[in-house]
């Protein structure tokens, strides 16, 4: 399949479709993938797709060392398209503005896998997010690499079973469990930076005055931080789980996203980035929205 | 309730010997709520004194960070109220901040903060009484539940 999307990478650069290429070349590590940019056709051959390519390369198209400089092709997975259909319906880019290359994807690595050098696909390797994954042949593309791949037949919801048992237990046991987690975060922000919905030219953090979040690594400032990220995506998380794999302290921000995600699934019908042309369901609103908890 | 008379619920009193009553933060609208709370004020209806008032111009301005903010600084409940439906000055401020909260209380509860001390509210500019009902109920409640412990054992 690499092949393939180097020859497509080749061509698009030579007739001059797109000014830039952006897509996953071999990492430093034997067997990791990481972000390169291509702008001649002799660079095409770095080109790779393998389940090591894990990064969500949408991130860097409201970059503003990407905008501006001409069309941008870019390699994306089922995942990353739909983090683009985000952006598209926010008005951050127009599709014209992006060549998709379409990766069709039986699922990538766990970061557990990456780190434990384990570079064969399989249902023990496999990153939680693509256990629950509807989209393995991307949404829309402009050109698809490899053959359109069925869906995943239904099976264990690996998020189901943590959200409920979480649920199960008291509001006492809950904040004790995010406390503990919420703990170690040290605001290094690397979710925000990893994220493609998290664009914001100027985040809430880093408004001073006045202070919303503390800067501080206190659970004061990490519990206001990771909720109000967690709010700020819901109903526009896609899951593409690239926070929780950025976490340098395995904080299960997938955890937040889902529980959000599953909500506004089941209280406005509205499942984040599977078609551009819908308004967000946290930007619109329905006369009849339910409001039985108000008083 | 009548002058002199003894606020019901738990003793007052927190381990330490402390006395303790609720911290009640109430973030409302311009044009429905807090004309209804004046109403309620210029027809002397007497409700519970521990809620502080917040305005702002519309339910659509109550950013969810405001609620876990007012936690932060120690309150024990929070009342968020504003025009009811329909009824919006900005025509639709509160439709949304209806889909806002509705899904912000459930990212409160998953995090293990007890959803009795969030009160959500619909109070017009002639529900005077509604307003004075509404504080006396939710401060009550809050005396029951007791002080919001979770930000203070942050410190611990």
């Amino acid at each position: 399949m690499s092949q393939e999307l180097q020859e497509k990478a080749k061509e698009l650069l030579e007739k001059g479709e797109v000014e830039q290429i952006i897509g996953y070349g071999p990492g430093t590590r034997p067997g990791t993938a990481r972000p390169v940019f291509l702008t001649l056709p002799e660079e095409s051959p770095c080109l790779i797709w393998t389940p090591a390519c894990v990064h969500n390369l949408v991130v860097y198209l409201t970059r503003k060392e990407t905008r501006g400089r001409g069309k941008v092709a870019i390699t994306a997975k089922g995942c990353d398209v739909r983090a683009l259909f985000v952006l598209i319906q926010e008005k951050q880019l127009r599709r014209e503005d992006v060549y998709v290359i379409g990766l069709s994807c039986q699922g990538v690595l766990s970061k557990e896998a990456l780190a434990g050098g384990r570079w064969e696909l399989s249902e023990e390797t496999m990153a939680d997010k693509c256990k629950i994954c509807q989209v393995r042949t991307p949404l829309e593309y402009d050109f698809l690499v490899g053959e359109k791949v069925e869906p995943r037949p239904a099976g264990v919801d690996p998020y189901a079973a943590r959200i409920e048992e979480l649920e199960s237990r008291s509001s006492e046991e809950r904040w004790e469990f995010w406390r503990r987690e919420l703990s170690r975060c040290i605001k290094c922000y690397a979710c925000r930076q990893a994220c493609p919905l998290c664009y914001c030219r100027r985040c809430i953090t880093e408004k001073s005055v006045p202070q919303w979040i503390d800067k501080s690594a206190h659970l004061r400032g990490n519990l206001a931080w990771n909720l109000i990220r967690a709010f700020h995506l819901a109903g526009r998380c896609v899951g593409c789980g690239e926070c929780e794999r950025a976490c340098p302290v395995n904080i299960p921000l997938m955890l937040l996203n889902q529980k959000m995600s599953r909500e506004v699934a089941a209280q406005f019908g509205y499942v984040a980035g599977m078609d551009y042309t819908v308004e967000p369901a946290l930007a619109s609103f329905d006369p009849q929205d339910r409001q039985d908890f108000i008083h | 309730m009548s002058e002199g008379e003894e606020v019901k619920g738990s003793p007052n009193v927190v381990s330490g010997g402390q006395s303790w009553e609720p911290k009640i933060t109430a973030f409302v609208c311009n044009w429905c709520t807090y004309a209804g709370a004046d109403l309620a004020g210029t027809s002397r209806l007497r409700y519970r004194p521990q809620v502080r008032v917040i305005k702002l111009p519309c339910t659509g301005r109550i950013d969810p960070l405001f609620i876990l903010k007012a936690f932060e600084r120690g309150a024990d409940g929070i009342l968020v109220s504003g025009c009811h439906p329909g009824d919006c000055h900005y025509t639709s401020g509160n439709y949304h901040a209806r889909r806002r909260f509705a899904t912000f209380r459930k990212l409160l509860e998953f995090l293990g903060i007890d959803l009795r001390r969030v009160q959500f509210s619909w109070v017009s500019a002639a529900e005077g009484g509604k307003w004075a009902q509404l504080v006396d109920e939710v401060t009550q409640r809050i005396w029951e539940l007791g002080p919001f412990e979770g930000y203070r054992r942050l410190d611990d």
